[in-house]
């Protein structure tokens, strides 16, 4: 038999049919909804007497809206309560579990479906949110879709697609300490480019990657969507097993084991044949930051703001000269220069426990620095509770952070967590996009530890010459 | 859905690479359930100042750009967020073809759900057509069943199409009710799964 990837063997054990022309209908495991992508598919659904397939393969949470202060019962906001609301009538009427606002299990999407066992290797995931690519981090197939496929999957459990193309990103050698999941994925992002694996589907691998938690493993596969991938993966090993023993939603017993020596064949097969391959020595990274408005333009903590001048390509230094103008940037900047206005420690991204850990131990002993407001938002209540079981919180509390409830929150700013126009944000989130985290806001895309340091110098540090209190 | 053959319209140029998704619709327009009504979001940060007063320099603003519905523009288009939001809203303000050398997968992929083509053209096509736009307004006529972008003045691109994308435009196929066909093949898939512990 032929050689197979990863990829390869879960698309084969998915494929319900040949579709139309190139296409293939292709069975969905995990569907997970949240309030802002799934009303309009509900609607569809009701205007063509459709019923949801498989409410018992489908999970939805409510995080992308919802406040994330102390009174978020309350749903002020309008709009914002009316499309929870939606997601809460949707959910009773076609009986889709629902993770809600007063649930201890609710959190954002991304978050809460591994925390709770639901993400499993060898699946196919979806779920109408880009960062969907995060459950790849288990060995599964997990891809964004928009609100029109999200309708398909609640009526068909099913989607028509063509099958994406493959693509190897091996890093070799291993991280220098302070050098994070984060920086591994700025880094690759900044060598390739937002659009240099558009098409494919990233599996990750090597030494650098093996030695990784699942939840660092999570923080390079959500990030696969910004250098345009399908989606990305790792291939399930002793450490993705050990995270899911004991989860809610996981296989136990008997079931576990019979589950995991199916898991144990979900490995790329020796000379198996990617479309693209890309290596990358990962001693070599530094800590990354972002000075420009994609994830691309992102550059080691030593390094400075480039000068569009030395760009030999018009569309290029065209976009180079235009983010320097939104960022408010000049040229030869030291990055270590660069002075915040705000600190943000969250998403789907980087808002994990060990997230939470990480930079709660640079701050251990500090106060932040005069004028910043800065703030942690948990990934989920259970990440919540768990650090405040640490006193982790208080650390936090102790040094001038906002301690705040589970939710995509200053990610994309759609509730009241939002940069002022002209404020600049060290942000442990996925996109510096313009206006992301509030119209007019300039965002630095860092790791969890980097902007914890740069919330107590006012300015971004090198986290590896940090001096711990601990 | 509808169903795209042929089009003929004006022409917008926006010569920016990466437009990403929060752009053309930012997330303050996402809060709403409906699927209509997005056209006055289209890029609104970039259309209206802070009192919602047009941008002048921004391209869209210029008056020999009304009533355009084919935009072209730079590289790795609709990136970002899977928002169906930023279609529904190049849709409502009259946008039927997206020209661009490349566009994000989901972005991709939402266009068609909605009757809206996107056209892969070449750099040097995308130049002709960015010099073309220095003389004034002009249309272009983009031809699904033939795979063509046609100007008036000899402007000839052939493009390139996923044969599953070019059905479901050429058709407005319903695709839900296309996988719904297969109902014995999904139902009998979901037997043998059910028999496995594992996905």
């Amino acid at each position: 038999m032929r050689a197979r990837t990863l990829f390869d063997k879960i698309w084969d054990r998915h494929v319900v049919a040949a579709g139309p022309e190139d296409s293939t209908i292709l069975y969905i495991d995990l569907h997970l909804v949240h309030e802002v992508t799934s009303p309009q598919a509900f609607e569809g659904l009701r205007l063509a007497r459709r019923n949801v397939r498989r409410p018992d393969l489908t999970f939805a949470t409510v995080d992308h809206n919802i406040p994330t202060t102390g009174n978020r019962m309350a749903l002020e906001d309008d709009l914002a309560r009316k499309q929870v609301e939606a997601l809460r009538q949707n959910c009773r009427q076609t009986g889709i579990p629902l993770f809600d606002l007063e649930s201890p299990d609710q959190g954002i999407v991304h978050v809460m479906g591994p925390e709770l066992g639901l993400t499993q290797p060898g699946m196919t995931i979806v779920c109408g949110d880009s960062h969907t690519s995060t459950h790849g981090a288990f060995g599964a197939l997990a891809f964004g879709i928009g609100t029109s496929e999200v309708e398909h999957v609640l009526a068909t459990q099913c989607l028509v697609q063509k099958k994406p193309k493959s693509m190897l990103v091996r890093f070799s050698g291993n991280l220098a300490p302070g050098v994070t999941a984060k920086d591994i994925i700025l880094g690759m992002i900044a060598q390739i480019g937002t659009d240099g694996a558009t098409g494919h589907v990233i599996e990750y691998a090597g030494d650098a990657i093996a030695d990784l938690s699942m939840e660092a493993r999570m923080t390079i596969c959500n990030m696969s969507i910004e250098a345009g991938a399908r989606a990305g993966m790792i291939g399930p090993d002793q450490t993705t097993f050990d995270y899911l023993r004991n989860r809610r939603f996981a296989p136990q017993g008997k079931a576990g084991e019979k589950a995991e020596s199916h898991w144990k064949t979900l490995a790329s097969d020796p000379g198996a044949r990617f479309d693209k391959t890309v290596e990358i020595n990962a001693a070599q990274l530094a800590p990354f930051v972002t000075w420009g408005t994609n994830p691309a333009m992102a550059s080691p903590v030593t390094g400075e703001v480039p000068d569009p001048d030395h760009e030999v390509n018009d569309s290029e230094r065209g976009s180079i000269l235009r983010a320097l103008e939104y960022m408010d940037l000049r040229p030869h900047t030291r990055i270590e220069d660069i002075a915040v206005d705000r600190v943000f420690i969250g998403s789907c991204t980087n808002a994990r426990l060990e997230d939470i850990r990480a930079a709660a131990r640079v701050i251990k002993g500090y106060k932040i620095a005069h004028r910043i407001h800065a703030m942690v938002v948990p990934g989920s209540q259970q990440v919540k509770s768990a650090a405040e079981k640490e006193g982790l919180h208080k650390i936090f509390t102790d040094a001038g952070f906002e301690w705040r409830e589970s939710g995509c929150s200053m990610c994309l700013g759609m509730n009241a967590d939002r940069l002022q126009p002209g404020e600049r944000c060290a942000s442990t989130s996925n996109r510096n996009f313009e206006g992301r985290q509030g119209a007019g806001g300039r965002t630095h895309l860092v790791s969890p530890a980097m902007a914890a340091a740069a919330a107590v110098a006012g300015h971004f540090v090198d986290i590896r010459r940090w001096q711990y209190k601990d | 859905m509808q169903s795209f053959q042929t089009h003929n319209g004006i022409v917008a140029i926006l010569d920016r690479d990466n437009v990403d998704t929060d752009q053309i619709i930012p997330k303050q327009f996402l809060k709403r359930t409906a699927r209509t009504g997005y056209g006055e979001c289209l890029f609104y940060d970039w259309r209206f100042d802070g009192e919602g007063r047009p941008h002048p320099a921004f391209p869209l603003n210029g008056p020999q750009y009304t009533g355009a519905s084919i935009l072209v523009a730079g590289k790795n288009f609709g990136c970002g967020s899977s928002r169906e939001h930023a279609v529904w809203a190049l849709r409502d303000y009259g946008f039927r073809v997206i020209i661009a050398p490349s566009f994000a997968d989901i972005f991709a992929n939402n266009c068609v759900k909605n009757g809206i083509l996107t056209v892969a053209l070449r750099r040097s096509e995308i130049a002709a057509l960015k010099a073309r736009d220095q003389t004034g307004y002009f249309h272009l006529t983009v031809d699904l069943v033939k795979c063509k972008v046609v100007g008036h003045e000899g402007f000839l691109a052939e493009f390139a199409i996923e044969p599953f994308r070019r059905t479901c435009l050429l058709e407005g196929l319903d695709e839900i009710g296309m996988t719904l066909k297969h109902e014995a093949e999904i139902a009998e898939f979901e037997r043998r799964r059910n028999g496995r512990t594992t996905a």
